[in-house]
């Protein structure tokens, strides 16, 4: 490794071979590695981009490979809104080593200097002569079997091309005409596994009679370990009618050890936590003025991906094959080798495309259940698909958590001191997040293990239950407490947003609460207490698109609402403005936000990631709670999860606001806390009834309503 | 016991044998290789899995093989391929109407049983005839938007 190495973009520093990434391909096709992985997000789409840019070539020649432990660069998981941060990064740079690699190569065979070449799609041109060559010809001498330097400079803003535009993804078409998904694969010899998950989290296997499952037809075999139970058959319908009759012959010992599901609040204040300091600042005076304090809450949420999880294994010479849309490819195959205890080297885990996922689902647990299945009968592939009601009952939820806020104001207005403190379990169980492994079916064996405490990233990564904990304000006196509950009852996991959905509500409808103490309007209140200028122009952008009128009053029924935050406090800037309607429900008519994400890649890329996170966000909002018994997760299916409908999703406009000399920053969760901080600002504008509970059913209306 | 079952489905005549109470998508899946039509929740309440069966759009996991015999069935790959899209499909692409795209064939057919019955529905027949169709990425303003591309592009006086 030489010393003289610049810096590099950190995944590409920890992969620097820069074949890895690029492979220049003699037919004029140019094969390019992420290790970030399609989630449904257009990510994948938003790197080619980047990689068609910096290598001058045209969008059309790329052909995007999915994530493989073989070759792929590995860039840890495709999480946290840092896919374009580091992904994209890491690409940019790679691919303009490999640009001027092959221009190196092209100004040797001309005898030339590097200033007199110019590229157009991968042809290169001596200026004033007639000499060409292509990438495609150059393939063969252009050495990228080495390491990445740091010493070419990546693009300036005002030479992109096509960086910024709104080119088509590269997945859609496939997705819309066939086969597009893991669902999808077919490998030779494939066989169909189903598992019978126990009916509650820590229920043991006391019987198994598998006499009916083992006479059904198809049925090749039974995997029992510990309390781990599949079936493998030759048909599909065929596995699920034997999973059904094995789950008849089970006799299960479970224990009433869930609280109760509508007193969490009271649950999380009352267990033993984890305190850390997240802010403290104090006042440097403390003139009297009024105090408010309040309380929010959110309950558990489930991803509820509407493909349920999906793997394949093949055990075969030695070799353990996984196929998974897992978000963490290499941690999965590290998790998988150390729980079996094998050689990474001899697992090999590759990525296909799974249905929006939002966060840590099932995947990860599916290509486990796949592997134990398959190594029963060595030589077929296994494909496992979870049941509707497993994905429900088994994914890890997104936690539930209770906010409390303080502040005080001054005489004109001003806030002086803000307290707040949060409870609830940390967010991550990721697999390869912590020494005990991660996947599910793992703890349901004999000798089993326990399941991993989640854990937060530092605060200065994001972190995770404290995610957006710290206001972004500026207040003279702050302090902010996160209490991280160690009892996990419930399993649990990172969801879209993490922490910063409900921390981001409750600090966004207690500025409302103060707001309307101090008799300003929310916007002016919001920019009063706010120094970075990029942070307030999103809220003026929004305001604008809005027609925000200042101090303008709800009619009691209709109402506008804004909520602001920028992601991580170092990533996005989201302003989200809406309207409601309230009878019964609350309808969410119309949603504005304005966005400031640096340099954008893709525009309808970033659209769409945010129309989609609002409208998510707005079920959440308004409609989902998981829920338990005292024993199991009562939440199984569509029936006892509603999501938001066709009828009842709002409209939303964008505002971007492009930034091309900053750094790109990704666009996927930011909109959460806003959009719900937004929705319960707007019904209060309406009706002057402040909802802090989470979610704003019509019951929790009319409760708040009598306070 | 299993059966010999004939369907028609998009156009061409097939055997298959298996049990005749076996939910028809696992046919079209993995008998007969259309993986257009995408697995959800198995219970009727996702929409992934529609299909056309004479004309009416139904659950293909909630639909037991027999159902099927001797209708036409209409799945995804039976509207367009790749290289010639419907323009239904082509609004969708035109719209980039799809962020995962899970669920986005069993709106392409929700949306094709409604154009064959309706063929200019306002926003809020679209609206209505989506809602047993679920999609989790929110695209759902989207879908919307292609549908209404494919309707106006139809009449033959594209916007833009
Ligand atoms: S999979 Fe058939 S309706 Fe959901
Ligand atoms: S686009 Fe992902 S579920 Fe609809």
């Amino acid at each position: 490794m030489s010393n003289s190495t610049a810096k590099l973009p950190p995944t590409l520093d920890k992969n620097r071979r820069l074949d890895r990434w690029v492979r220049i391909n003699i037919e004029g096709t140019v094969t390019v590695r992420t290790g970030k992985v399609e989630i449904g997000q257009g990510i994948v789409s938003a790197i080619a981009q980047i990689a068609a840019e910096e290598l001058d070539i045209n969008y059309s020649r790329i052909r995007m490979m999915p994530v493989d432990t073989t070759i792929s660069p590995n860039e840890g998981s495709t999480s946290g809104s840092r896919s374009v941060e580091e992904g994209g990064e890491a690409m940019r740079q790679a691919c303009a080593e490999i640009r001027d690699a092959l221009l190196q190569a092209a100004a040797r065979k001309f005898d030339t200097s590097l200033e007199k070449l110019s590229v157009e799609d991968g042809t290169i041109r001596v200026r004033g002569s007639s000499d060409t060559i292509t990438y495609w010809q150059l393939a063969p001498e252009a050495n990228l079997a080495r390491d990445a330097t740091g010493q070419v400079r990546p693009k300036h803003a005002d030479e992109f091309k096509l960086v910024g535009k709104a080119l088509p993804r590269l997945d859609i078409t496939a997705k819309l005409t066939g086969a597009a998904f893991i669902h999808d694969l077919v490998l030779p010899g494939m066989l169909h596994g189903r598992i019978v998950r126990p009916p509650s989290y820590r229920a043991k296997l006391l019987s198994l009679d598998d006499g009916a499952a083992r006479a059904m037809p198809g049925v090749r075999a039974i995997v029992r370990e510990g309390s781990f139970i599949g079936v493998i058959a030759g048909r599909e319908e065929q596995a699920v009618k034997a999973m059904q009759a094995l789950a008849r012959g089970c006799e299960w010992r479970e224990q009433a050890d869930l609280p109760d599901v509508d007193a969490m609040p009271e649950f999380l204040l009352a267990q033993a936590a984890e305190d850390e300091n997240l802010s403290d600042k104090s006042a440097a005076s403390t003139a009297p003025g009024k105090t408010l304090t309040a309380t929010y809450t959110r309950p558990y949420l489930a991803h509820a991906s509407i493909g349920p999880s999906c793997a394949l294994a093949w055990w075969h010479e030695g070799t353990l094959e996984v196929w998974s849309h897992s978000q963490s490819i290499y941690a999965l195959r590290d998790e998988i080798a150390k729980i079996l205890k094998l050689s990474p080297d001899n697992v090999i885990a590759r990525h296909a495309d799974g249905a929006g996922c939002y966060g840590h689902n099932g995947a990860d647990d599916a290509a486990f259940d796949a592997v134990l299945l398959a190594r029963a009968v060595e030589g077929h592939p296994v494909r496992v698909q979870w049941m509707r009601e497993d994905e429900f009952a088994w994914e890890p939820f997104g936690p539930a958590m209770v906010v409390k806020v303080g502040g005080s104001l001054s005489v004109n207005g001003n806030v002086t001191e803000w307290k707040e403190e949060i409870w609830g379990n940390r967010h991550v169980s990721r697999p390869g997040r912590h020494p005990d492994p991660g996947l599910l079916a793992a703890w349901h064996f004999d000798q089993g293990y326990e399941p991993p405490p989640a854990v937060d990233m530092p605060l200065a990564m994001g972190g995770g239950s404290q995610r957006n904990a710290v206001p972004y304000y500026d207040f003279p006196g702050q302090s902010v407490i996160n209490h991280a509950v160690k009892a996990m009852p419930v399993r649990t996991s990172t969801l879209r947003a993490l922490g910063a959905y409900i921390n981001v509500f409750a600090i966004e409808s207690f500025m409302d609460e103060l707001a309307a103490a101090a008799g300003i309007d929310p916007v002016e209140f919001r920019l009063r207490h706010l120094k970075d200028e990029r942070a307030q122009a999103v809220i003026r952008a929004a305001a604008a698109k809005a027609g925000w009128k200042p101090n303008a009053k709800g009619d009691g029924t209709h109402g506008m609402g804004i909520g602001f935050a920028r992601y991580k406090n170092i990533g996005d800037y989201v302003a989200v403005i809406a309207k409601v309607a309230v009878a019964e429900s609350v309808r969410v008519v119309r949603v504005v936000a304005a966005i400031d994400c640096g340099c954008i890649v893709n525009p309808d890329g970033i659209i769409n990631q945010v129309e989609g996170g609002i409208v998510q966000a707005t079920s959440w909002t308004l409609k989902e709670q998981v829920r338990f018994d005292r024993t199991r997760i009562t939440t199984r299916t569509w029936e006892d999860y509603p999501i938001l409908n066709f009828s009842e999703a709002p409209k939303v406009e964008t505002v971007l606001i492009n930034r091309p000399e900053q750094a790109s920053l990704g666009v996927g969760e930011g909109m959460a806390g806003p959009t719900a901080a937004a929705i319960a600002n707007a019904v209060f504008n309406a009706m002057g009834v402040r909802v802090r509970e989470l979610p704003m059913t019509p019951e929790r209306i009319v409760a708040a309503m009598g306070e | 016991m299993t059966e010999t079952i004939k369907l028609n489905v998009n156009g061409v005549e097939h055997s298959v044998t298996a049990e005749a109470d076996t939910p028809l998508i696992y046919i079209l899946r993995n008998d007969l290789n259309l993986m257009g039509t995408r697995f959800g929740c198995g219970l009727g309440q996702c929409g992934a899995c529609n299909v056309l069966i004479d004309g009416n759009n139904v659950a293909s996991c909630d639909t037991p093989l027999w159902a099927a015999a001797g209708k036409r069935t209409t799945t995804i790959e039976g509207l367009g391929t790749p290289d010639h899209l419907h323009p239904l499909q082509q609004a969708f692409v035109d719209e980039q109407a799809a962020q995962c795209g899970y669920c986005v064939n069993g709106i392409i057919i929700s949306a094709k049983a409604l154009l064959d019955r309706n063929p200019e529905p306002g926003e809020d027949e679209i609206r209505a005839a989506l809602d047993r169709n679920l999609c989790r990425c929110g695209t759902h303003n989207r879908f919307i938007r292609a549908i209404q591309r494919m309707v106006r592009e139809a009449k033959g006086n594209v916007a833009r």
